[in-house]
This record gives structure tokens, sequence and C-alpha cells, in this order.
């Protein structure tokens, strides 16, 4: 069986855990780690689960789903369908996999391939960095459902080489032309590796993106390491130390910054998870950089020397620097491509490098990046699972869709992160802050609602373990609302007053949510042919 | 037909076999204005917005016409379904500790097989008979048994309690009086509970701590601060009347509603699906939920403008989760009972920090009890329909079910 839980929905009511203890498991609150890959006897208790989820968050066997698709859609499709007799998707990701399941819902009949350059069919990553690490789940048991069920011709393990734009061609690392009327790219990211290579090939030094890479790391971190040294602490490494220390391993993690998550949430909130990661006993050295990873001679990791002046003994390191895009391939195509992805309109129409919005290609998930509205239409680029499903689901819809019935990419960022026994959650963009308030909740007991504001109006929200409300705020960032909340509600602190939010001025390595200031501004945009960071 | 008339109907005794046509009219009005000045909402986006409105407070103590009625006066302090986080948040954890995840994941999967044990017992107790009462022959002495067992309650002292869990209910129909008068009723009635619950944990004092979730609530912890000895009691004696005053209701709205659905109760009784009875009860929960509106007792802190309307704060807000739930923002043709709905975001329970603490129990109990009764009872028959009605209309449900039968068939292994 396969089971996945948007936890962009879940409100943390633990009722799964509850109908299937050993399926769903509570941290705290109302952080849920559960197991993907269940066996057969579980399948009555998971039913129930699935059945009595209060926002019924729970898939199985099915691989998304969030916008419930009227019936009408696919009607009067015809004639645009005709001329599409075949669409491709490149990246055989969980955008992908989404994006193919709309169409062929929809009723689209023509010919559908699905081109990824990682041998494996696509897979659900969160779990990747957060159960599998402490071995409640397995790595493979991360394959999507149902990825055989769509009548999709599969070019696994070939990663697309280019894209001929006028000749409606992907180009193939085998030299294989595949055509098409209707193109959607969804190549995502792939992870930073650490940038010296001799280092970066020692025995002990990873990356954690696919299912190898969390296999390899749950291993390492079973056998008994003496020390784990996470490098960067955002999101990805946040949750490998806190993975390294429910399974009692000692860990150090470093980052250039001034807190954990300082990136995405801005350093006032980062300092709360500063804090939360050393009271679970992580070695946290915030301003301090790796200076150098050393092996022996046998090519195995065996020290780390910091910038901090100290050297020490490691026997593994997990370099979590964020993420490329990946978008090599498109280098001379003629899209606005870039390190911050491949640009598209709100209706996930790619953009080509003048600005034009092309016919034919479309863009989701990761590698996307598009302008939003309430963040002044400026480009935004998200990593998050919930993007990737909804903006596949509209981008599918639109490819096959006439003009008068296309639908926008308009919903609000939300992401979440499970650290020990908090449920972090986000909704809108926090680094588009210039100011934070906590108008609800104990920061002590890292029971809390913060608000960002900008220029005077409320644009996101962070929740630990408080996301019950969170909808509330979306709300009012849906409405532009003024910052600060001047409100009454429960659970008020005594003293609330906005501070500065201290978010990144340029977007750092590990942000995930960037806004990136492509504004329409430019008649006329030249691509700089530049290495890719 | 005016607002207030349409509300007036709704409360009255009169209409509670069939309230349903009512909700339409009311959710005409998502929010209005009633005669005693309290907002109701009836729609499922604004009862949903409502329910994650931090604006809105369970604390009646808020109130300036409440005084101090509410207060710790002479019952004891409110329980936890009338307190706003950070103390509802807290004591809530402290009941949840010895009950469910993540402290006691495996508790209530662990109660099932006994859940099975107790209806096979009634139902066996069924044979010979050819007309049941569903409600005091079943639905009423199952859920008792499983509330008793958890909290480690004598059954004999039902009648006792049963009196008091009465009174209680009966002061939470807002037709029987004003809401400080019913409030004050409402103290008498916990105080008194909470007497019968002070009388047990001294009685077992010099007795080693038990498993139950009585027990539990004394030496419960996590890292929160224990409850005080009045909280416990006054807690205890809510879990205790909620425990079982809302499953009787939702267990028997469920054989009602399979009684007038013979294809369900067939795919029921034939078990081959074994989904099948996990989604009915879901759908019952929509479809005939056994709380209907979370009275008055939540107001608001500050004004809440929603659909068009501005409540003011100091507003005292009528949640009427059933007319949400058949609400066609909801799902598509929500007045028919279908238990394969796709995507059931009821109301049954409510929602957010004050989701129901007991569905997790309810659910199972339901279960187990429509699915037995299913399959055990052979030709029944509605002998009244609608059968006859409890007078409130927030815990609403049939005072009995009469059912006849061809036999009793005996219990599937």
């Amino acid at each position: 069986m396969k089971v996945i839980v948007d936890l962009t929905r879940c409100q943390g009511y633990a009722q799964c855990a509850f109908a299937a203890p050993e399926v769903f498991a509570m941290r705290g609150d109302e952080a849920l780690l559960y197991d993907s890959d269940p066996g057969q006897g579980q399948r009555e208790r998971i039913e129930r689960a699935v059945a009595a989820c209060p926002v019924q968050a729970i898939l199985v066997d099915r691989e998304g789903g969030r916008h419930r698709l009227s019936p009408e859609t696919s009607r009067g499709l015809g004639e645009e369908m005709e001329r599409i007799g075949r669409i491709v998707i490149v990246g055989a990701s969980l955008a992908g996999l989404r994006a193919a399941s709309v169409l062929r819902r929809e009723g689209f009949a023509g010919s559908l391939t699905m081109i990824g350059d990682e041998a494996h069919p696509p897979y659900d990553r969160p779990p990747l960095s957060k159960q599998v690490l402490i071995g409640r789940a397995s790595a493979q048991g991360t394959v999507l459902p149902r990825h055989d069920e769509f009548d999709v011709r599969w070019r696994l393990g070939v990663p697309a080489t280019g894209l001929d734009l006028g000749g409606k061609q992907v180009i193939l690392a085998d030299g294989q032309r595949v055509r098409f009327d209707r193109m959607l790219i969804a190549t995502g990211l792939r992870a930073r590796a650490w940038p010296k290579e001799t280092a970066a090939g020692l025995d002990g030094v990873c990356t954690i993106r696919t299912p190898e890479d969390a296999e390899g790391l749950r291993r390492r971190l079973a056998a008994g390491p003496s020390r784990v040294l996470v490098i960067g602490a955002g999101f990805t490494g946040c949750e490998v130390a806190a993975a390294c220390r429910e399974l009692d391993v000692l860990v150090t993690m470093v980052d250039r910054g001034p807190a954990p998550l300082a990136g995405a949430l801005g350093a006032v909130i980062g300092r709360i998870a500063a804090q939360m990661h050393r009271d679970h006993g992580v070695d946290l050295r915030c301003g301090v950089q790796v200076e150098a990873l050393e092996g022996d001679r046998d090519g195995r990791l065996r020290r780390a020397r910091l910038s901090d002046g100290t050297t020490m003994e490691v026997d593994v390191a997990v370099a979590a620097l964020g993420s490329v895009r990946n978008v090599e391939w498109l280098e001379g195509a003629g899209l606005a491509a870039g390190p911050w992805g491949v640009a598209c309109d709100a209706g996930c129409r790619a953009v080509d490098a003048n600005g034009v919005v092309t016919d034919d290609v479309f863009v989701a998930g990761d590698v996307a990046r598009f302008p939003h509205p309430v963040y002044g239409f400026q480009y935004l680029a998200l990593e998050h699972w919930g993007n990737a499903v909804a903006q596949a689901e509209i981008a599918a819809h639109n490819m096959i869709s006439p003009q008068s019935r296309r639908w926008a990419h308009l919903a609000l960022p939300e992401f979440w992160s499970t650290q020990y026994d908090a449920e972090i959650k986000s909704v809108g963009v926090p680094t588009y802050a210039d100011q934070v308030v906590i108008p609800q909740g104990s920061v002590a007991q890292r029971r809390f609602v913060a608000v960002y504001g900008y220029r005077g109006r409320i644009t996101a929200a962070v929740a630990f373990n408080q996301s019950k409300w969170l909808e509330f705020y979306a709300g009012l960032i849906n409405q532009a609302a003024p910052f600060p909340p001047s409100f009454r509600t429960v659970d008020q602190p005594p003293d609330v007053h906005p501070v500065p939010a201290e978010v990144p001025v340029r977007p750092t390595y590990q942000a995930t949510v960037v806004v990136t200031g492509h504004t329409p501004g430019q008649r006329r945009a030249t691509l700089v042919r530049r290495p890719y960071l | 037909m005016t607002g207030s008339s349409v509300w007036q109907q709704i409360l009255d005794h009169s209409h509670r076999a069939d309230p349903y046509p009512l909700y339409t009219e009311l959710r005409k009005t998502p929010v209005r204005q009633v005669e005693d000045g309290s907002y109701v909402v009836s729609t499922y986006p604004e009862i949903v917005a409502l329910l994650h409105d931090p604006r809105l407070s369970s604390d009646l103590r808020h109130l300036p016409e409440m005084g101090t009625v509410s207060g710790e006066g002479p019952g004891l302090p409110p329980s936890f379904i009338r307190l706003d986080p950070p103390e509802h948040d807290r004591i809530r954890r402290l009941l949840t500790w010895d009950f469910g995840p993540p402290h006691r994941p495996g508790r209530v999967d662990g109660m099932l097989p006994d859940m099975r044990v107790i209806v096979t017992g009634l139902i066996d107790d069924l044979v010979g008979k050819t007309r049941v009462d569903i409600v005091d022959e079943f639905a009423y002495p199952f859920p008792v048994t499983v509330i008793c067992r958890l909290l480690d309650v004598p059954r004999e002292d039902e009648p006792r309690f049963q009196a008091l869990s009465d009174a209680l209910i009966q002061v939470a129909d807002p037709t029987t009086g004003s809401i400080t008068e019913r409030d004050r009723q409402r103290n008498k009635a916990m105080a008194n509970l909470g007497q019968y619950f002070g009388g047990l944990l001294d009685a077992r004092a010099d007795q080693p701590a038990g498993d139950d979730l009585l027990s539990g609530l004394l030496r419960a912890s996590g890292g929160d601060e224990p409850m005080t000895r009045a909280q416990v009691l006054a807690n205890a004696a809510l879990l205790l009347v909620a425990g079982h005053e809302t499953t009787v209701n939702l267990i028997t709205n469920g054989m009602l509603t399979l009684l007038r659905h013979p294809e369900v109760l067939d795919r029921l009784r034939r078990g081959e699906e074994p989904d099948l009875a996990a989604r009915v009860v879901e759908e019952l929960l929509r479809y005939e939920p056994p709380v209907h509106l979370l009275p008055e007792t939540r107001n608001t802190l500050d004004d809440i403008e929603i659909a068009g309307v501005t409540i003011p704060a100091g507003s005292r807000v009528t949640l009427v989760l059933a007319a949400g739930s058949r609400d066609p923002a909801l799902t598509p043709d929500p007045d028919r009972f279908d238990p394969d709905r796709a995507h059931n975001e009821h109301l049954g329970f409510g929602g957010g920090v004050h989701y129901c603490f007991g569905a997790p129990l309810a659910r199972p109990e339901t279960r187990i009890a429509l699915t037995e009764l299913a399959q055990r009872l052979r030709n029944p028959r509605l002998v009244a329909d609608p059968p006859p009605y409890r007078a409130n209309p927030g815990l609403r449900g049939p005072r009995h079910l009469f059912v006849d039968i061809d036999a009793v068939d005996p219990a599937r292994p």
C-alpha cells in the first residue's frame, strides 16, 4: 500500500494515529510521521484513518488531488485536444506524475511521454529527511502510487539535454529527439554538493535528495557514527540534525548565517529554532563555516576544520547547502531560464528570454518561477510539496484547455517542516517582510504563531505547533490586512510588539521561498551565459 | 419567513424529527442575529472560518452579563471545552496523556476487542425478542459501559450519575432558560457530579494507581503543570457525560438512517466491503450528527466581519454544525445519505482546537455497533417513522427507537 499525507492540509488532529497507530505516529502536539509503504495487514486500519481524517488529507494509492476538478472541465476540449496529439513531460517527479494524472483524468487521449534522469519512477521526497532517516519508513517505499497507470511512455534514466523550441523537440542524452505538441518542464532541483570536489568524494560526505541518498545516510546513522556534521541549517539540515538526535547520535550543525532557518524565516524565528535544537542536544554553531573536510588514506572522512578555529573528528558530514535548479539542459533554448528557474506566467506557460509567453511549453514545480499578485507580481521560486502538486495540476489543465477555461496559479505558498516534536508550518512568503510579531501563543513553550508584515500589511505567518490557526492568518494575507494585527484574540502573550524580521536582504542559498524580483519593467532581456552556481 | 422565526422554529420541539428543511432556510442568511441578541451561523465556509478564528472565545467569563456565574464560584472550575488556549490546550494535553498519541498511541485500538465483546453481549440479550428499543437496550448501555471502564467508574453507579448527566444535558438546551440561568443550573449539576468523582477518588486514595483515565489524570504530566484536584473533577465529569450522551445519539441516528436506507444496511450486513462501516460513520456524522449546534458558549473577543455581517465584540455566537454539513458548498447533493462520497470534510465533530476529544472513541464504538446490528438483527423494521425525539435541539436524537425483528442471528466469528 502507498500512503501519502498532504501535510499542507494536515492540522495535527491525530485521528489517524488513533485509528492506525502502527502506521501514523504523532510527535508532540501536531507533528505526524507515517510509514509511506505499510503492509497489507494494515489496510483496514488505514482505510479507517483515511475516512476519519477531519481535513481528508490522507491519500492511499493515489498521488495527489488537492483540487477537486469539476466534471465540466473536461467538456468542450474537443477542438483544442485534437490539435494536441503528443505531450511530453520532462521530469519524472511528483509534479510530472501529478500532471500526467490530471491530463488523463481530464480526457487527454494522445501520447504521453515522461522523461526522467533518475532510473526509478517518481517518488515522494518529504519522508526522506524525516521518517526514513530514523528507520520508520523505507526509502524505496516512497515511490509514488499509480505511476504505472496512466498509459505513459517512460524514458527513465535518460536525461534531457536540450530543447528545440522551433522544431518542438526534446533532445535526450542518448541523442534521440522526442517530438511534442505541448511540453511540460518539471525538472525540479538537485542538492548542492560540497563545493570542493576531492572532499566531496570522501566516504562519509553526503547530500540528501534521492531515495539512494536517504538510504545511504540512514545506514550511516544506524551504524552509530561518533559524530555527524551537518553543514547548513536550512530545513533539510535541521531535519537531519533532528533525526540524528532522535537516534541519539551526536551532531554538530554549522551555518554561516545568524541562526537556523534564518534564510527562510528570518533570524527572529531562527533564534527560536536555534534554542530548540540546542535543547535537544545539537552542538549548533552559527556564523561558522566549514573550511575543510579531511579524510584518511583510505578516502574516509575523518575530521572537519571550522572557521571558529576548531577541528573536530567526524565520520559523516551532510552537506545541506540548499539546491540547484535543473535548468542547464535549457541553455540556448531561448527560454527565460536561469539560476532561479524557468519563468512562467500565472497560467504556468513558459516565458521566453524576451519575456514573451510561449504557447506550447509549460512549467511546474520547483523549477518554475511565477509572478504572484499578492507579492507585487514578483516572481516566486518555491520548493514546496504543495506548490509542486497544485502547480502541476494547473499546468496540466491549462495544457489541454482553451484560453477561456484556463486557471491561474494564485495559491498562497505553504510549507511545513517536522523537527523533533515541532510541526513548523508557514503560509505566505516570510522573507517578504520588514517586521515580525508574535500575536498568539508562547515562545517559551514553542507553541506560537508569528505574523510577518511588509510596509504595513500582513504577508506571511509561521506557526510552531499551532497549525489549526494558520488558515485564519492565510485569510489575512489574502486580504492584505494591516500589519501589525491589532485585534484581540485568545492566547495573546502579554507583550506584543513588532520587531525587525531580520530576513536576508538578498536571497540566500538555503531559502525555500524566494522573491527574485524579476519585474516586467525590462523591455528586452538578454540571457547572459554564466556558470550555474 | 423572518430570520428570527426560522430560528425559533428550529428550537421548537415540534421540528425535532426533521430540522433539515429549516436549515436550508437558515443558510439563506449565513450569519444572522436572533431575538436574544446572539448570532447564528449556518453555512459551511463561515463555520469553518469561525472554528479557526482566534477572535472567538469559548470562555463565557468574557461576557459582561455572565458576571461571576461561570467562575470558580460555588461549583467547579470550567472544564476544558469552556476554556481558551493556553489553558484549554494544557488541560487537553493532560487529558490526552493516558488516552492517545503521542504518549498512549495504541490505547483506543487496544479497546476494540473489548468493545466487540460488550456489543456481542448486548445483542445476545435481545435473543427471543421480536421488538427491541435500540436506545434503551443497546445504544445507551454500550457507550456507558465503555466510558465507565475507561474512567474506572463503577457501572452500578449508573443511575446516580445518569440523573446528574441528564440535568447537564437539559441545560444545554437553549429553550430551557436564559444563558445565565442555565449556567447557574449547570454549575449546580457539575458540582454534584464533581462530588461524585471526589468520592471515587477518596475511596481509591490508598490503592495503587490503576491504568484508567481518571488515575492517569492525577499523575499526568508530559511537561505540563498538572491539574488541580478541582480541575480533575470538572474534566472527569465532562468526559463521563460527553463520553456517552453523544454516542448514544450517533448510534441511534445510525440505525435509524440505515433502516431508512436498506441498500446500505444490506451492504453492511453482507460485510464484503471492509472499509464501508468507517465511511458510513463519517457520512452519519455529516448527515445525521448527534451534535447539531455549538450553543452560544462561543463569544467574540473583537469585532468579526464575516459574510457581510460585523459581529461586534462581546457577542454570543451559535454555530449550527449540522446545517453547515448539509451546505451544498461542502458537497454536492448534501441531503442524500451517501457513504461513498469521495471527500467528506464534515463538521460532525466540530473543528479547530476544540475538535471533539472523544471522536477517536465514538468512531469505533459506532462502527462496531452498527456493523453488529446490521449483521445480527434479522429483517429489522422501524415501528414508527419518525421515532419520538428528545427535546434538545443541540444534542439531537430519538428518545426511543423501536425496531421489530424476526430473530437475532448468532455473532459471526
